[in-house]
């Protein structure tokens, strides 16, 4: 299972995610854990916000839909630990409930687009031709909008809601997933076991599956996990926009939406909390993402700024 | 060179092509069309009767075949006129030109921004690397990474209006017109913006300082007694500057996006704002157009950062 000669320098992490191995390889998660500290503190912040969005419900100490005209904009105190919003709701159990919204768009787009780019990415390297050329085409059209605008289009011709922003943030992280793939394939293909299990009269799409994707998981890996940061970056955009959560889900992003406009004294806590709860999300992704690159392959770096 | 540069305009024609399918299926096909969608949400307090409705389609030439609109877009895009507004009849020509000035001095305020700051704070930081100076400048770096410019925005106008009772103007004044007010509008999205920018820049400046520092070459100036300064500036910086070029031309599409939720958080009347302004009414015509401009916008950015690369290291030339 585990291929010393992969052009990736994939260890032992990749193949325990290959979906064969039925537990995870505990060796190769504490030895990523000792050899980064600072990766295995941001993996523990990411568990944390994680636990915290599954139990909101047991966590929160209010109902994130219940408007309290009695108490609206209260300032931080012992009852509302982070103040009230306008219409009276508590903002700490906002928060908790905006983040669960934040990790189910962001996880969701980011598993979709991954595997997308992944299957695309798997198929266009190794069938090439022109099939290979107009996949290139079509993700250089892809990659030719700036990220955020490219979701502003597609959330606003889908229409608003959930399922909407899923789908526009995992098509901006296709064309990404799909060239490094693709270039992973370009160089694993060409290797003595591809052509063994070709020799053996193994299907093209037995080997794309068996002997070629495989060796993308590592790369693909990393460039989840930096996308994770990124997808909850983009969907606080989106929201505060107004074209992604629609109130009144609560989402990080529409939290922060027209706070400023609605009054003349804006109240600070209705700012703050939000933008500290997306920056330590995004903080702990991009940490984890980091170290997972420079703990699976130090030259992945290169070779996710040049594609 | 020529040959490069020819070769790489003609590469961006079937994409710029592809640009404007893209809008003008994602604009159509997608969700019925845009008549549509007006009426379906303002059903509560009006209805258009059936004649109305193909009035209101004709009038914006919907009942057409869409080959036959997409054409008709095209050429009136090539002729410079991109059409008005569905709400108002000021052509969308003249709202691109005058707010699109303001934008563009953010964008250009944040990009020279985020090279005064983030290139020293880079070099500094990969010549003293794991120093405390070091781990203080990258902790700042992996923070505005993850900090959202628009909440940045939000949170100094809230500064300023909570302890100086002041927040900048909201209307829209060109330089031309009065340098000072213009500038106080302008600044902020700037400083919010350029601060991000930075500390991506500030990171790959680190890495490829870092990697470079290795090479053979670096170690054969030291070797033969040049000067520490002149070796980094020289020998290390140079060689490293590309994948600066790269990341700062790439991170130039974040910037594009990211101008459209800072003005937003700053009530600044760019063209971010008139793009948020129309995803609310819906207005088709400046969606899709601004949409169209901002991919141009990428498309040339792109373009500019290749032939940049190629006129920075000959070797890309002559691949």
């Amino acid at each position: 299972m585990l291929r010393t000669d992969s052009p990736t320098g994939a260890v032992a992490v990749p193949t325990t995610l290959g979906g064969r191995a039925a537990r995870p390889n505990q060796a190769a998660i504490r030895r990523f854990l000792r050899s980064s500290p600072l990766g295995a503190a941001a993996a523990a912040l990411l568990l944390i916000i994680i636990f915290a969005a599954i139990f909101a419900k047991q966590l929160a100490p209010y109902d994130p839909y219940t408007n309290d005209y009695g108490a609206m904009r209260r300032a931080p105190t012992a009852a509302h630990r982070l103040g009230t919003d306008n219409l009276g709701r508590d903002v700490l159990t906002r928060i908790i409930y905006g983040l669960r919204i934040s990790l189910v768009v962001s996880i969701a787009s980011v598993v979709l687009g991954v595997s997308i780019g992944m299957c695309w990415g798997v198929t266009s390297g190794y069938i090439g031709g022109r099939y290979d050329m107009f996949s290139q085409r079509l993700i250089e059209v892809l990659t030719s909008f700036p990220t955020l605008i490219l979701a502003l289009l597609l959330s606003v011709s889908l229409g608003p809601g959930l399922r909407t922003v899923i789908i526009a943030l995992a098509i901006t992280q296709v064309p990404l997933a799909t060239r490094i793939t693709r270039s992973v394939v370009l160089s694993v293909k060409e290797l003595a076991f591809v052509e063994a299990a070709r020799c053996i009269g193994a299907t093209p799409a037995r080997i794309m599956w068996r002997q070629v994707a495989p060796q993308c998981l590592a790369p693909i890996l990393v460039i989840a996990t930096l996308n994770l940061g990124a997808a909850i970056f983009a969907e606080a955009a989106l929201s505060f926009l107004g074209v992604g959560i629609p109130p009144p889900t609560p989402s990080l992003g529409n939290m922060l939406g027209g706070v400023l406009a609605q009054s003349f004294k804006p109240p600070w806590w209705l700012v703050v909390f939000p933008g500290v709860m997306i920056a330590l999300a995004v903080l702990a992704a991009n940490l984890l993402g980091d170290a997972l690159r420079d703990f699976l392959d130090p030259k992945l770096g290169k070779q996710i700024r040049d594609v | 060179m020529q040959r490069y540069i020819l070769r790489r305009l003609l590469t961006a024609i079937p994409t710029i092509f592809g640009i404007t399918v893209l809008i003008f299926i994602a604009m159509r096909v997608l969700p019925g069309d845009p008549i549509a969608q007006i009426t379906s949400e303002s059903s509560g307090q009006y209805t258009l009767s059936a004649d109305e409705l193909a009035a209101a389609r004709a009038s914006l030439g919907l009942d057409r075949p869409l080959p036959q609109q997409y054409l008709a877009w095209m050429a009136d895009v090539f002729r410079g006129n991109l059409g008005h507004s569905f709400w108002n009849t000021e052509p969308i020509r003249a709202v691109v030109l005058r707010r699109g000035m303001i934008s563009l001095e953010i964008a250009i305020l944040a990009v020279a921004l985020s090279w005064l700051i983030g290139v020293p704070a880079g070099i500094i930081s990969a010549t003293r690397r794991n120093s405390w100076l070091d781990n203080v400048l990258r902790l700042f770096m992996a923070i505005f990474l993850a900090v959202p410019s628009f909440w940045i925005g939000l949170s100094a106008v809230l500064f300023l209006v909570l302890v100086f009772t002041w927040r900048p103007p909201l209307s829209l004044i060109q330089l031309w017109q009065d340098p000072v007010k213009n500038l106080q509008i302008v600044i902020g999205p700037s400083i919010a913006l350029g601060i991000g920018l930075a500390a991506g820049l500030a990171r790959m400046t680190r890495s490829t300082m870092l990697e470079v520092l290795h090479e053979d070459y670096v170690r054969t100036a030291r070797a033969k007694g040049v000067r520490e300064r002149i070796v980094l500036a020289r020998h290390v910086f140079r060689n490293a500057l590309l994948p600066i070029v790269t990341t700062s031309g790439a991170a130039m599409g974040g910037l594009i996006g990211g101008t459209v939720a800072t003005e937003t958080a700053f009530g600044v009347p760019g063209l971010g704002n008139y793009l948020v302004q129309a995803l609310s009414q819906r207005d088709w015509m400046v969606i899709q157009n601004l949409v169209l401009i901002y991919g141009l916008i990428f498309v040339a950015i792109n373009l500019i950062v290749d032939l940049s690369y190629a006129w920075i290291d000959p070797r890309i030339r002559y691949q």
